[in-house]
C-alpha cells in the first residue's frame, strides 16, 4: 500500500494533469471575458438600442388638421371638439353588463353592441376600445350622470373636422373621412402619421394639401414590459398643427351662389380679373361634407350617390359643355384679331325660311324671322347664328382653336390643383386627324362658331376666357389659395394683338346686356355701379330636328333631360370691370331667360362687397 | 506513521489555524451578492424567491462550517455509502418523483424538493477519489479499474437522463470523468472517446428529444425563431451587451424588471448581474469564482491523502465546470442547457450539493496533514 515510489509517480502524475487543467481553466475564463469585452463593451451601442427596442413604445396620437379660412379669415373648414366614449377591458368587472348598460344609455344597435364585443376579443384587456367617437351632448352628459356606476368607461374630447358652412364649400373643400388601405399606400405621409381613425382628405383641397393639412403627430413614449403593457409614461412630445390655408372665396358671395342655384343643377364662379382670385365658385347640388366625418350611412350615400343630378361632381372643373353662343365673343375676337372681317363686316339673316345652305347642310338661326341685316355689334348682341356662320367659315377652324385656347380654352385653369379637373376640348384640324382619324369637315367649322360640336369647355374656363376679354385681354393666373401664390408673375401678359379688338368685343358683350333687343337685355341694371356686360349662350343637348322646329316647344314642355344648358358670361362693372362670372343651369332652357338673371343677382354683392374685399387686400399689402 | 497518529490529535485552535479563511469569506461574499441579485430579480422586493435564496443560504452556510470540521477520513470512509444512498434516491425519484415542467427530478421533501441529481455531481467525485485513492499507478489502466469507474459514472447518468435531465448527466459524466484524468488514465483513451464520440454523434443526435434537438438548432441560430426558442438566448445577450462597461445600476435592469428574462432567478441569473453590474462587474465575479477554484486546487496540493487531493481536483474543475457552461449559455456560447450557476442561482439541491463540497474542502484544509490509510 505505502509503496513511496508509486505515491511519488501518483503525485506527478497529478499534479501535471492539473497543470494542464489549470492552463485550459485560464484559457476558457479568458475566453468568457472576451466574451463579455465583446458584448458589454464593443457591440454596447447596438444591444443599448435594442433593449430600448424591447422596452420603449412610441404612441402616436391625433395630428390636429389644418383649418381652411375663406378671403376675410372666417373658418370654412376648421376642428371640432367631439366627446369620444372608451372603455377598458381591465378595468371592467362584468364586461357583458357595462356593454348592456351603455347599449341601453346610448341607445345602441344591437349590430353596434355585437362590434365592440367583437372588437373586445381582437385586443388585450389593457387596451382601449373606442365605442363611440362623436358622442351628441345628450349622449354625453347622459354617461357623465352614470359614468360613478360605469368602471372602465370613460368619456374623451377628442378632435374631429367640422365644416361650418355644410354644403357651401364642398366642391371646393371636399372633405375628409377616415382613412383607408388606399389612402395609405398612395401618401407617404399619411402612412408615416397614421394612427387609428384618422381622417384624411378623400376630394377637393383636402386632399390636394394633405400633406401640409395633416400636421405632426403628438407622441407618447411609454415604457412596456415584455407583454406589451404600459408601465409608465417616458415623456411626451407635443406635435404641430398643420398649417392652416386662406382661400380666395368670399363666404357671402358663395352662399348667395348656393341660394342662385338651389334646386337646379348647374354652376357659378366668380373670378377677381386683374388678381385671378376665384371669388366663389359652386357646383349644384352640393351635400354636406360632414356626414362622411364619421362614416357615412348607407341610406344618405345611396341618396346622394344615386341622384340624378349628380351631387358628387364639381361641375364648375368637372362638367363638360358645348359653350354655345358664349363662344361667339371669341370667335369674333378671332376674326378681328386675323383681319378677316372688320366691325362692321355686315351679313344678312334671313329667318329658318331661307338657312344657310352648304353642301346640302342646313344652318339654322335660333330666331325663326331672322334678324335681317346685322353687323358685329348687332350679331353679338342678338346672338345671330348665321352672322356667326359666316364668321367662323371665312375664319377658319384653326384660327378660332388658336385664339380659344390663349384665353384659356382647352386646358386645366388649376393646373393640378384639383385632382380631376377636366381639360375641355378646342378642336382643330390636326387634333381631329389624331384623335379620329378624320379629315376636318366645313360643317363642324361652322358649328364650332356657335360653341356646338366638338367643342367643350368647363365652366370655370368660361369665366377665365370672360375675365381675360374684361380685363382688357392680358393673361392672369387663377388662383384659390392665397398661400399658394408664389409662383405667379407680377407682369400682365398681353393676349391680343390689338387692345383696340378687346375694346369691341367688350362693347358688343355691353350692347347684349344692356340695349334693346340684347339676349339678356331683361336682366340688366342700369345703376352704373353694378352694371355689368354679358353673353347668353344656350348649349344644345339633342340635335335640332325639322320637326322640333316646327313645334317651337317652351322649355318647360321638353322633358327634362333634353331641355338646352343655359350659360351666360358677364363681368363688371362695365365703365371699371373688375369681376367675371361664368354661369350654366343644366337643362335649364336659354342663357337669356334662366342664367342671366342669376347674374343680375350675383353681380348686385359683387359689387356691394368689393370695397370690403378691397381693405382687407391693403390691409394684407400693410402686413407685409 | 508518525504523521497519522499525529493529525488524529489536532487541537481546536490547530484545526481553526488551518482553516481556509480566504475560501470561506469569498463563499460568504457570493452568497451575500446572490441574495442581493435575487432580491433585484424580485424586482427589488423582498418576495418569495430572495426569501426562500436567504433563509437556504443562511441555513447551509452554518451547516458548511460545522461540517467542514468533521475529519476528512470519515468522508473517505464514507464516500461509496454516499454514492449508494444518492443512487438510491434517482431510482426512487424515477419511480415516485415529483413531475413538473415534463420531467420528473424532484423528491418532495415537504420543506424542500430535493434534486438528487445535484447531489450526485458531488456524491461521484467522491466515489471515485476514494476508489483511486487506493489505485496503485499501474493498476490505473487495467481494464477492471476502467469498467469499474466507467460504471459509476454511467449508472447515475443513465437515471438522470431518463428524467429527462440531459444537461445534468453531462455534468456528472464530466465530474466523473475529470477524476480518471487526474488519477492517470493514459491520454489516448481521452482522445480515442473524444473521437469516438464525434464520429457518434450525428446517431446521438437522432436519438435526442425533439426540444433538444431544437436548443442545438436556436444555438446556432438564434434568429431562426426569435420569439419562441430563440427568444431566452436573444434577450439575455441584450440585457448583457445594454449592460455595458459598468451597468445599468442595482435594481434598473430594464430587460429583467420588465420581464423580457426568462428564468432569471435560475439559469439566467448571470445576465441580470450583468446587466446591473456591467462589464466591470462580471469581470470581478468571474474573479471571485477563480479565487474560489484556486483556493479548492490550493487545498487539494497541500493535503497528503490522495482522497483529498483528487476530491479538491475533482470538486475545483466541477465548480469551474458549472461556471463556465452556465456564463456560456447565457453568453450565447453554448447550447441552452439547463445548468446553474454555483450559489448565485435559485435552487435548494445545487446550492447544498455546492456547501457539502465545500465542506469537504475545508475539512481537506484543516487535516491536509493527515494519511489516510
Amino acid at each position: 500500500m505505502f509503496d513511496e515510489s508509486d505515491n511519488v509517480r501518483k503525485i506527478n502524475t497529478i499534479n501535471r494533469r492539473l497543470f494542464i487543467i489549470t492552463a485550459a481553466k485560464i484559457l476558457v475564463f479568458f475566453g468568457l471575458t472576451s466574451r463579455l469585452f465583446s458584448l458589454q463593451v464593443k457591440q454596447n451601442n447596438k444591444y443599448l438600442t435594442l433593449s430600448d427596442k424591447n422596452r420603449i413604445r412610441e404612441s402616436k396620437l391625433h395630428p390636429v388638421r389644418g383649418e381652411f379660412r375663406d378671403y376675410f379669415g372666417n373658418v370654412i373648414a376648421g376642428n371640432n371638439e367631439v366627446y369620444q366614449l372608451h372603455i377598458i377591458p381591465e378595468q371592467v368587472e362584468d364586461f357583458r353588463y357595462i356593454t348592456l348598460r351603455l347599449k341601453n344609455i346610448l341607445n345602441l344597435s344591437e349590430k353596434e353592441f355585437q362590434k365592440i364585443h367583437k372588437k373586445r376579443k381582437e385586443i388585450k384587456a389593457w387596451e382601449t376600445i373606442v365605442v363611440s367617437d362623436n358622442l351628441t351632448w345628450e349622449q354625453f352628459s347622459k354617461v357623465n350622470n352614470y359614468l360613478h356606476e360605469l368602471a372602465g368607461v370613460k368619456t374623451v374630447l377628442s378632435i374631429s373636422r367640422i365644416y361650418p358652412f355644410n354644403e357651401n364649400y364642398t366642391h371646393v373643400l371636399g372633405y375628409v373621412s377616415q382613412a383607408n388601405e388606399k389612402d395609405i399606400i398612395n401618401n407617404e405621409n399619411i402612412k408615416e402619421k397614421f394612427v387609428p381613425g384618422i381622417r384624411v382628405g378623400k376630394t377637393g383641397l383636402e386632399k390636394t394639401f394633405e400633406n401640409v393639412l395633416l400636421g405632426e403627430n403628438d407622441i407618447q413614449r411609454f415604457e412596456v414590459n415584455a407583454y406589451g403593457r404600459k408601465i409608465s409614461q417616458l415623456n411626451y412630445q407635443k406635435g404641430s398643427k398643420g398649417q392652416n390655408l386662406n382661400l380666395t372665396i368670399d363666404t357671402e358671395i358663395q352662399k348667395l351662389c348656393t341660394d342662385l342655384l338651389k334646386d337646379k343643377s348647374g354652376s357659378i364662379c366668380v373670378m377677381d380679373i386683374f388678381s385671378g382670385e376665384v371669388i366663389a365658385m359652386q357646383s349644384s347640388p352640393s351635400f354636406n361634407p360632414n356626414l362622411f366625418l364619421f362614416g357615412i350611412n348607407q341610406d344618405d350615400w345611396q341618396l346622394i350617390r344615386n341622384d340624378p343630378m349628380k351631387p358628387l361632381l364639381n361641375k364648375t372643373i368637372n362638367g363638360r359643355y358645348s359653350p354655345g353662343s358664349t363662344i361667339k365673343p371669341i370667335v369674333a375676337l378671332s376674326a378681328l384679331e386675323n383681319e378677316i372681317i372688320n366691325p362692321e363686316f355686315t351679313v344678312h339673316c334671313k329667318g329658318h325660311k331661307n338657312p344657310l345652305e352648304l353642301y346640302g347642310q342646313t344652318y339654322h338661326c335660333w330666331k325663326k324671322e331672322g334678324h335681317g341685316f346685322v353687323n358685329l355689334k348687332e350679331g353679338m348682341k342678338q346672338s345671330c347664328d348665321t352672322y356667326f356662320y359666316e364668321v367662323s367659315r371665312r375664319l377658319g377652324v384653326d384660327r378660332l382653336s388658336e385664339t380659344a385656347k390663349k384665353f384659356g380654352l382647352g386646358k386645366k385653369v388649376f393646373g393640378d390643383l384639383f385632382e380631376n379637373e377636366k381639360k375641355g376640348l378646342v378642336p382643330n384640324t390636326i387634333w381631329k386627324k389624331n384623335a379620329l382619324g378624320k379629315g376636318w369637315l366645313l360643317g363642324e367649322t361652322i358649328i364650332t362658331g356657335i360653341g356646338q360640336g366638338f367643342i367643350q369647355s368647363t365652366p370655370i374656363q368660361l369665366c377665365l376666357m370672360t375675365a381675360q376679354i374684361a380685363n382688357g385681354g392680358y393673361k392672369i393666373y387663377p388662383k384659390i389659395v392665397t398661400n399658394n401664390d408664389k409662383k405667379y408673375k407680377d407682369k400682365y401678359e398681353p393676349l391680343f394683338k390689338k387692345s383696340k379688338n378687346i375694346k369691341i368685343i367688350q362693347k358688343a358683350m355691353f350692347s347684349s346686356t344692356n340695349e334693346l333687343r340684347g339676349t339678356s337685355y331683361k336682366s340688366r341694371i342700369d345703376n352704373p355701379k353694378y352694371q355689368f356686360a354679358g353673353k347668353t349662350g344656350t348649349a344644345q343637348v339633342k340635335r335640332i330636328t325639322d320637326k322640333d322646329r316646327e313645334l317651337d316647344l317652351k322649355t318647360f314642355e321638353i322633358p327634362y333631360e333634353e331641355r338646352d344648358h343655359a350659360l351666360y358670361i358677364a363681368f363688371g362693372p362695365y365703365k371699371n370691370p373688375r369681376y367675371a362670372t361664368s354661369i350654366i343651369v343644366e337643362h335649364g332652357g336659354s342663357g337669356g331667360s334662366t342664367a342671366a338673371p342669376i347674374a343680375k343677382k350675383l353681380f348686385k354683392l359683387i359689387i356691394d362687397r368689393h370695397k370690403l374685399r378691397q381693405s382687407i387686400k391693403e390691409k394684407k399689402y400693410l402686413d407685409i | 506513521m508518525a504523521f497519522n497518529n499525529f493529525s488524529h490529535d489536532l487541537t481546536l485552535f490547530q484545526k481553526i489555524k488551518n482553516y481556509d479563511f480566504i475560501l470561506l469569506l469569498s463563499i460568504l461574499l457570493l452568497g451575500l451578492t446572490s441574495i442581493f441579485t435575487m432580491y433585484s430579480t424580485d424586482g427589488g422586493e423582498i418576495l418569495f424567491h430572495t426569501k426562500s435564496h436567504f433563509i437556504k443560504f443562511s441555513i447551509l452556510f452554518p451547516m458548511m462550517i460545522v461540517l467542514s470540521f468533521v475529519n476528512i477520513k470519515y468522508w473517505h470512509a464514507g464516500s461509496y455509502i454516499f454514492y449508494i444512498i444518492i443512487l438510491g434516491l434517482l431510482v426512487w425519484v424515477a419511480l415516485y418523483g415529483v413531475k413538473a415542467s415534463g420531467s420528473r427530478r424532484w423528491i418532495d421533501l415537504y420543506f424542500l424538493n430535493l434534486q438528487p441529481s445535484e447531489l450526485m455531481k458531488i456524491a461521484v467525485i467522491l466515489c471515485l477519489a476514494k476508489f483511486f485513492h487506493r489505485v496503485r499507478t499501474s493498476s490505473t489502466n487495467t481494464f477492471a479499474s476502467i469498467l469499474f469507474s466507467l460504471t459509476i459514472i454511467i449508472i447515475p447518468c443513465i437515471l438522470v437522463i431518463t428524467q429527462p435531465d440531459l444537461g445534468t448527466a453531462i455534468l456528472i459524466s464530466f465530474s466523473g470523468l475529470i477524476i480518471l484524468w487526474f488519477s492517470g488514465l493514459r491520454i489516448k483513451y481521452f482522445i480515442y472517446s473524444f473521437l469516438i464520440f464525434i464520429t457518434s454523434l450525428p446517431f446521438i443526435i437522432s436519438f435526442l428529444k425533439p426540444y433538444q434537438k431544437l436548443r442545438i438548432l436556436t444555438f446556432i441560430d438564434p434568429e431562426r425563431d426569435p420569439l419562441g426558442s430563440g427568444y431566452q438566448i436573444i434577450q439575455s445577450k441584450i440585457a448583457v451587451g445594454s449592460g455595458g462597461i459598468t451597468g445599468k445600476g442595482f435594481l434598473k435592469g430594464t430587460q429583467s424588471y420588465l420581464d423580457f428574462l426568462p428564468e432569471k432567478h435560475t439559469d439566467f441569473i448571470f445576465t441580470l448581474f450583468s446587466e446591473e453590474f456591467g462589464f466591470v462587474g462580471s469581470v470581478l465575479l468571474l474573479l471571485l469564482y477563480s479565487i474560489i477554484i484556486y483556493r479548492i486546487i490550493r487545498a487539494g496540493l497541500i493535503s497528503r491523502s490522495f482522497f483529498s487531493r483528487l476530491f479538491c481536483f475533482g470538486f475545483s474543475f466541477a465548480i469551474f465546470l458549472y461556471v463556465t457552461t452556465n456564463i456560456s449559455m447565457v453568453l450565447g456560447l453554448l447550447p441552452t442547457v439547463g445548468s446553474p450557476l454555483p450559489i448565485m442561482s435559485y435552487g435548494g439541491s445545487s446550492l447544498l450539493a455546492t456547501m457539502i463540497g465545500f465542506s469537504i474542502v475545508l475539512s481537506a484544509n484543516i487535516n491536509h496533514r493527515q494519511n489516510i490509510s
